[in-house]
């Protein structure tokens, strides 16, 4: 199925939980905060988010700033 | 002489240098320049992480998190609303619940937004975040911004990476004789006199990133912001001579 991570269309199996699209995106998970369709996940949910068609994922990190 | 410590809402602080993680050239030179300054508090950004590409380092696998209290900031947001959504992903991540709030106005000056900062304020203190919000140098607002509930006031020096020092020193004195919250100098920074002028001035604390990161030498730079740093405390606290207009000899008059 088609969803939408940042700003990019990407596939990704049927079902498949949030948790395994971090690991197939190669996403450090200790370090990252999701928002499912503009709603915040929770960090202790992403095993057990199931994503669907069309999902929209905003995945952001911290890196460097003032 | 004894000093207190710098209490931020649950926070305390020994260290009055806050810096940045930005503009770096390596992660190593920003680890070693970290150190050098002798800063426990250091601020990040939220960004997108990278996907589909090479999975880069992580700026936290630089950042000790047992020594250093994280603050994440809310640099590039436009709008309060903007703000308030990357300030819930920053607190999301799980490492502190610390925001330093900036709803920028205009990509020029990254002068604040002093109505959409406001709004931010007020909706990120009844959310529980330990406010810390980026504002000029107008007294009036940062008065504003303290009744609306942020634990700290951090007036730019001068505009953001201008690296032209305390610009007006007169409004600082003024929010510092308005305020009781801390205020933090924030921006604006370009070598280590400017921390110290911050900081005689009565300032709780500096932040800056850019004089550090871009300085030709970023650790011995941020070691000198060190120095600067503790040296303009130390004369705050000792309580400088007046100045005055006519000479006043060091030596008694001559008597034979």
């Amino acid at each position: 199925m088609q969803i939408n991570v940042n700003g990019e269309k990407k596939e990704c199996p049927t079902g498949s939980s949030l948790s395994k699209l971090l690991e197939s995106l190669d996403i450090d998970k200790r370090y990252v905060a999701v928002e499912l369709n503009h709603k915040i996940v929770p960090r202790i949910q992403f095993s057990e988010k199931r994503l669907q068609e069309n999902d929209s994922l905003e995945i952001v990190t911290f890196v460097g700033g003032g | 002489m004894e000093d207190t410590v710098l209490k931020l809402g649950k926070y305390e602080f020994n260290s009055r240098l806050f810096v940045g993680t930005g503009k770096y050239q390596t992660f190593d030179i920003m680890k070693e320049a970290l150190e050098a300054s002798g800063a426990e508090v250091i601020t990040v950004a939220v960004r997108r992480a990278n996907i589909g590409g090479k999975p880069g380092e992580s700026l936290l696998d630089y950042i000790d998190k047992d020594k250093y209290t994280i603050l994440p900031n809310t640099a590039g947001c436009y709008s309060a609303d903007e703000a308030v959504r990357t300030a819930l992903l920053a607190r999301e991540m799980g490492i502190s619940d610390l925001i330093k709030l900036e709803v920028l106005g205009d990509r020029n000056t990254l002068l604040p937004d002093p109505v959409g900062t406001l709004k931010a304020t007020e909706t990120l203190v009844k959310e529980g975040f330990t406010v810390l919000v980026y504002t000029s140098d107008d007294p009036i607002i940062a008065k504003r911004l303290e009744d609306a509930g942020a634990t700290s006031v951090m007036p730019a020096g001068a505009p953001i990476g201008s690296g032209q020092g305390i610009l007006n020193p007169n409004n600082i004195r003024i929010i510092l004789e308005t305020l009781s919250v801390p205020i933090i100098v924030d921006a604006g920074v370009g070598t280590a006199s400017d921390v110290t002028v911050a900081m005689e001035l009565g300032c709780e604390g500096v932040l800056l990133n850019t004089g550090i990161a871009q300085a030709k030498d970023p650790v011995k730079m941020a070691r000198a912001m060190k120095l600067a740093c503790e040296s303009g405390r130390l004369a705050y606290l000792s309580g400088r001579i007046p100045k005055k207009l006519y000479a006043n000899a060091s030596s008694p008059e001559k008597d034979f």
